[in-house]
């Protein structure tokens, strides 16, 4: 398992509260589990936090969670901590996951996390000092048929090689947008050069 | 090979809209209401004879999970839990069926709820899949805009909701009593059954979880009737199935085809073989991170279903495939798997917790010959001291990629201590 803690005293922010779009918003999310059982929307309250949040939890927001979900501060404090997607620390405006586990790293993920240590001049778990970049490697991110990958962001970046990932390091160091997907040209999931079954279903019409 | 009149994701790619008038196009929500007036119990025979099993991983029939359900409800509703939470390393077969061809999912959610008496269905996707949660909220929209969900679904008099829920990164909540404890906001850490989710699942209600895959065959299960199901495949391991072919493969691909194509042909059909051809292969792991690897000797002829893969000691899982050729440090990727494992364990039961990392250290020295020979037999009776001693199955499935290792490599193994040995004489 991993060991996560919130971050020091010193980065805490006093208090945290949902704007009135997001609060709206959270309202909207409790509505989907049943009365009494509003804890559920936890997780997604978490998030919403946190994106308000410039990407990192800050305990004030698990507090203010807690508050409107009728929730003792620690459950929540549960939650942060166990799952890995809660950044509990601050991190760069663009965090960059490379998927290290056996299927990207069989296709070369070793090679993706040496472009990016070099393209960012920073070594796994750290940020850069314009924080606009954190670095890190995660686990399987479930897109193996498109080894090797990473995730920056909500976006998915795949078939990549050295030069294609430093390209869609380059582009968002100058803020734009890479178009997420294959880096290598293919359409999606099916084989390199076009699928063998369903050709009669590769053009738009249905 | 499958014909592509027996595919059920024909968007599996995603050439075509997923959205609602396409997916009208491809078949979907034709009639629905026509199949649920079929009638509950009928509904839930048809999947029994169709002889779907569950395409998570672990193969349980589909249709007798959900006979468990009650028939009469004690006051309490009953759900639907779609597990979406896919993360099995190799896996990425349920990604496509919800960004690509999320309607399919949609009408199984109201079809298999409504057999079960479920008044909703909860989606637990894994957060990462942030852009596949938002084309799948899209077409839950879509069907309640269009009355196909929600209050008298399709026109049936049946009242119905689907909602999703995003998870937050956490492999285990793939289990089916983790992912329950994370939609009740808690830490996903699997509960002891029974009581079995059928009698006390989701707040103490009634439920049944089921793969993405696993559903979203329904629709064309009961438009195309049980015996064409049944008719694919073989027995016990009937229908299609979509596979992930990953790793030294020259074109690594998801694709749909028959339960039971033999792995030398699906590689070679449609990830356009081995790297370096079928001789250069090393071992297979057949049905994503948890299954036993298999060597190349067993490759040669081993079928893909439940019951063949088995019988060589691994597993369908969730039928993704990783390749190793020769130049595959075998040891090394076995020893990154057992990484992860240590990496996500929930830390509840001691052998896993502290068996996993334990595990994961032994097979990092071996990788280097760092060990003694006795060490190979030490590790592989760790692994059956955490192997069925622990809640649910994360202990088992970090055990098992260790054992197939052993099984089928232990000459490499000592081959790197013994050189390292003579190395340092």
């Amino acid at each position: 398992m991993s060991h996560r803690l919130p971050a020091a005293e010193t980065l805490q922010p006093a208090s945290f509260a949902f704007s009135e779009e997001n609060l709206a918003k959270a309202r909207q999310v409790i509505a989907r589990y049943p009365e009494g059982r509003q804890a559920s929307a936890v997780m997604p309250l978490l998030d919403l936090a946190q994106r308000q949040h410039d990407g990192w939890l800050p305990r004030a927001a698990m507090d203010h969670v807690a508050g409107i979900l009728d929730m003792p501060p620690i459950r929540v404090y549960e939650v942060a901590t166990f799952y890995n997607m809660y950044n509990l620390a601050p991190v760069g405006r663009h965090l960059v996951q490379v998927c290290t586990t056996t299927p990207c790293w069989l296709r070369g993920s070793d090679e993706i996390v040496a472009a990016c240590r070099k393209r960012l001049g920073i070594d796994l778990g750290e940020t850069t000092a314009d924080g606009q970049f954190t670095l890190v490697q995660v686990e399987c991110l479930g897109a193996c048929v498109n080894a090797p990958m990473m995730q920056i962001g909500d976006d998915y970046y795949e078939d990549l090689d050295p030069a294609s990932t430093v390209a869609v390091l380059d582009a968002l160091a100058q803020g734009e947008t890479p178009r997420p997907g294959s880096q290598s040209g293919r359409h999606s999931s099916e084989p390199a050069g076009g699928p063998t079954t369903l050709k009669d279903f590769t053009t738009e019409d249905a | 090979m499958l014909r592509d009149d027996d595919r059920i994701f024909t968007n599996l790619y995603g050439y075509q809209h997923w959205g609602l008038e396409a997916a009208r196009k491809r078949g979907d929500w034709d009639n629905t209401k026509a199949l649920m007036q079929k009638g509950q119990d009928e509904i839930v025979e048809e999947i029994k004879k169709s002889g779907l099993r569950g395409r998570g991983g672990a193969g349980f029939p589909t249709g007798l999970k959900w006979s468990f359900m009650p028939k009469q409800s004690d006051g309490r509703p009953s759900y639907l839990v779609v597990n979406a939470d896919e993360g099995e390393p190799g896996t990425c077969k349920d990604r496509d069926m919800m960004r690509h061809d999320p309607h399919k999912l949609v009408e199984g959610c109201l079809l298999a709820g409504f057999a079960m008496r479920a008044v909703a269905a909860y989606i637990y996707i894994r957060g990462e899949f942030h852009r596949e949660g938002n084309v799948l909220e899209a077409a839950i929209a879509e069907a309640y805009e269009a009355g196909l969900i929600g209050r008298n679904a399709c026109g049936s008099g049946y009242d119905f909701d689907i909602y999703l829920h995003r998870g937050a990164g956490a492999y285990i909540c793939g289990e089916e009593m983790a992912l329950i404890e994370s939609l009740e906001g808690k830490k996903g850490q699997p509960r002891l059954k029974p009581p079995f989710p059928a009698g006390v699942g989701v707040w103490g209600c009634p439920t049944t979880v089921n793969n993405v895959e696993s559903i979203a065959v329904v629709p064309a299960i009961l438009r195309r009737g049980a015996e064409w199901f049944a008719g694919l495949g073989r027995e016990n391991n009937t229908g299609t199935k979509v596979f992930c072919i990953s790793g030294h493969v020259e074109r690594p691909c998801n694709v749909e085809e028959e339960m039971g194509i033999p792995l030398k042909e699906l590689i070679e059909k449609h990830a356009g073989g081995v790297r370096g051809g079928w001789d250069n292969l090393q071992a297979v792991i057949p049905g994503g991170a948890s299954v036993p690897l298999v060597p190349k000797s067993i490759c040669d002829t081993v079928l893909m279903d439940f019951d063949s893969l088995r019988a060589v000691k691994s597993g369908l899982g969730t039928a993704a495939v990783i390749v190793m050729d020769k130049s595959a440090d075998v040891v090394k990727a076995i020893a990154r798997l057992s990484e992860f494992y240590k990496h996500e364990s929930c830390g509840q039961c001691t052998p896993c917790r502290e068996g996993t990392g334990w595990m994961w250290r032994v097979m990092e020295r071996l990788v280097r010959g760092e060990a003694d020979v006795a060490e190979i037999d030490m590790l592989l009776d760790v692994t059956y001291q955490v192997e069925g001693h622990t809640i649910c199955a994360l202990g088992d499935a970090a055990a098992w990629p260790i054992q197939g290792l052993i099984r089928h490599f232990r000459p490499e193994l000592e081959r790197r201590i013994l050189e390292r040995k003579q190395a340092a004489a």
